[in-house]
């Protein structure tokens, strides 16, 4: 009887709770005082978006809030995890941190919102041309340009006198170099693998779509150099032996241990090498990342995020504002300042604090100027996933039998057909 | 005494029983049945507007290509790799655990923690270990080798791992089973002269028929699902991708759920299929042996 009335008085105090819990939430829905808007973004480990959207929220006067909603690291969990909530219509998500090859995929399902006119021309204004272009589709912008990012040439100026201006130059020298020579680039089979295909490939001339992006272009010379390119590098004995299995980030911890001489890579990884490799940092040079031709400057991958409002969002007004705000510059100031994030404003390159944070600005700029955009589809997972299958790992590529087996997957990718 | 069954008792227990399976059809037939609907049309939630029924089309699509008999092949080779060396694993650490005297709790329960293991952890685990540069493997054997990047050592890799975690399972299955084998069974064979190794694989084992086929039932169709420890480990390079792996593909990454719905219906046909060949195959023999 004792243990029963115990029970039941547990049972009871429980169910208060529960009631109370219940009414402090239902209190707060009647009243919102400033509406909330809800921005998922990847986490960035160093708070600068989280004092963005801060920043941004007191500004406004009380019209709103931005909360941060943490998404992972990894470009492709971070789309598994925003698609599925788009596809169920979630009233959730208000501001979406894009990664620029979301673009025409979000646009074309209707998930998130074209920018009006007026909005549009203020997020453009003073951007970098290819940051605006990745957030542009069928003529009309979809997101604001907020940092970006793009791949440099890094290697050690006590063993290379003057950084090689071509792929071919670098690998001879890299083989020169012997057992120190070791080039670190991406290999393993992801979106950096594409990443590297659509760069080399735009140096060499090609494409990998056509102008529409509605059909595949892959130009039978520039292709077959790519690929020719791509299997000298992965037979030379100055690829690193874990090419098939390597990331930005396996690149980046080789290159700290000193026992490389040159790498592509994007540029955290220069903070990354002074606060763990000081002494290979001591001997870390910046180029431009190398042509396919001496006459023609090399043309590399752009990538970034971009800020889109969801189509499914309660407040689409306040979250273009929202996002406009987040995105101008003070909150790029930030994002570079803290976080290491490059910039999509282009006075910003020459403000003295972006210019300590990245002492290579001026290259930077540069290659940004010239940079490729990926193919611009709906399609574009698929599409990636046709490439990044089709050539890893890169010691098998057979230049003349890819470059047909290469567009046969990329047209089967774009009708959406079969597995791949 | 036994009584006679009340019918109104019995209406009793089938009404009791409503719940269960009204939730089990709620969560087992209806989403097979919607994969099954969603497998005839085409249906891409990134073109929700051009969703149409095209009959058995994405059947055809998955059934002529390369990359789901690929996919199928390596399943099987990893499957058939880890399940039977856990059989032999599982057995012989089922018998430890059997006639261990001593510490018979510490023994069994520290024969445990593998399983007690999250998948992704494991397979994080094993992939460190094999790392050429944080890893432990390759100083101990004296070589240089990036064992996941090439396609036999990653299909070892993978295979090692699965037998590290799921071995105990076998041996617990496999442990209830010795216990079932009657001590003056094994006491008259002794008697009549027979040796350790016969009394094993005369007497034990064939009265373990039963146990040994839902222990390899229950692995073959568990492994045959594999997606965690591929996915952690090499996320299908190497020519190391699954069915499972390739229904993820079409559904998560693609978002093309017709493709994808059709992927899973397969692998479930197959799962199928897998039951049926050992409660086939081995069941009449169970029964023939207990006519005899």
């Amino acid at each position: 009887m004792a243990r029963w009335s115990r029970q039941s008085r547990a049972l009871t105090v429980a169910m208060a709770l529960l009631y109370a819990l219940g009414l402090l939430n239902g209190c707060g829905r009647e009243t919102p005082a400033t509406p909330v808007l809800h921005w998922y973004v990847f986490d960035e480990p160093s708070g600068a978006f989280a004092e963005a959207a801060r920043r941004c929220g007191e500004t406004s006067g009380g019209a709103y809030q931005v909360v941060l909603e943490p998404l992972p690291a990894d470009a492709d969990q971070q789309r598994e995890q925003l698609v599925r909530r788009l596809a169920a219509g979630d009233k959730d998500l208000d501001i979406l941190g894009m990664d620029v090859i979301w673009t025409a995929e979000f646009a074309q399902a209707g998930w998130i919102l074209p920018w009006p006119e007026s909005a549009a021309a203020s997020a453009k204004r003073g951007r970098l041309g290819s940051a605006v272009e990745s957030a542009t589709y069928r003529g009309r912008l979809w997101a604001a340009p907020f940092t970006t990012n793009i791949q440099l040439l890094w290697y050690r100026t006590d063993r290379v006198s003057s950084p090689p201006r071509t792929w071919e130059a670098m690998i001879g020298l890299a083989e020169s170099l012997g057992e120190q020579g070791t080039i670190q680039a991406q290999g393993e089979r992801y979106e950096g693998l594409t990443v590297f295909f659509v760069s080399l490939l735009a140096s060499a001339g090609g494409s990998v779509l056509d102008a529409e992006g509605s059909a595949v272009a892959l130009e039978e010379g520039p292709t077959r150099e790519t690929l020719r390119i791509l299997r000298r590098l992965a037979d030379s004995p100055a690829s690193d032996p874990g090419l098939a299995g390597a990331r930005e980030d396996q690149a980046r911890l080789a290159f700290e241990s000193g026992g490389s001489s040159f790498m592509l890579n994007y540029t955290y990884v220069w903070p990354s090498a002074r606060a763990n490799a000081p002494a290979v940092a001591a001997h870390m040079g910046w180029a431009r990342w190398p042509a396919v031709r001496p006459d023609r400057p090399s043309r590399v991958t752009i990538g970034g995020i971009n800020l889109g409002v969801a189509a499914f969002s309660p407040h689409p007004d306040l979250a273009l504002q929202a996002a406009g705000c987040i995105a101008s510059v003070p909150g790029q100031r930030l994002a570079a300042a803290r976080g290491g994030l490059p910039p999509t404003t282009e006075a910003l390159y020459d403000d003295p604090q972006v210019r300590e944070t990245f002492p290579f600005a001026d290259l930077l700029r540069a290659t940004l100027r010239d940079a490729v955009q990926r193919p611009k589809t709906p399609l574009y997972s698929d599409v990636s996933l046709a490439i990044s299958r089709t050539l890893h790992p890169l010691d098998a590529i057979d230049p003349e039998r890819d470059t047909a087996r290469l567009r046969r997957k990329i047209e089967r990718a774009l009708r959406s057909e079969g597995l791949l | 005494m036994r009584r006679e069954p009340d019918p109104s008792e019995e209406r009793l227990g089938w009404l009791l029983c409503t719940p269960a399976v009204l939730a089990m059809l709620l969560v087992t037939a209806y989403p097979l049945l919607y994969a099954l609907w969603l497998s005839l049309f085409r249906y891409d939630l990134r073109f929700p507007d051009e969703r149409a029924f095209v009959g058995l089309a994405n059947y055809v699509h998955v059934l002529t290509s390369g990359v789901w008999w690929e996919s199928l092949l390596n399943t099987l080779v990893i499957t058939l790799g880890s399940v039977a060396l856990e059989l032999v694993l599982g057995m012989s650490l089922a018998l430890v655990m059997h006639r261990v005297l001593f510490l018979r709790r510490t023994v069994r329960t520290s024969v445990l923690v593998p399983y007690a293991m999250i998948t992704v952890v494991a397979a994080l685990a094993w992939k460190f270990a094999f790392d050429p540069v944080t890893g432990f493997v390759n100083p101990w054997l004296g070589v240089e080798r990036a064992w996941l990047t090439e396609t036999w050592s990653a299909f070892l890799v993978i295979i090692l791992t699965e037998v590290w975690k799921t071995t105990p399972f076998m041996a617990l299955l496999l442990l209830a089973g010795l216990t079932q084998v009657p001590q003056d069974l094994l006491d008259a064979a002794r008697v009549d002269g027979a040796t350790a190794v016969q009394r094993f694989f005369r007497v034990t084992l064939p009265l373990m028929k039963t146990t040994l086929m839902v222990a390899l039932l229950f692995r073959t169709l568990d492994a045959f699902r594999i997606f965690d420890t591929v996915f952690v480990q090499t996320r299908g390079a190497q020519g190391t991708e699954t069915v499972s792996m390739v229904g993820y593909h079409a559904l998560v990454t693609r978002l093309n759920l017709g493709l994808g719905s059709a992927v899973s219906v397969l692998i479930f046909v197959c799962v199928i299929l897998i039951a049926l060949l050992f409660v086939k195959g081995l069941g009449t023999r169970i029964r023939r042996s207990e006519e005899v």
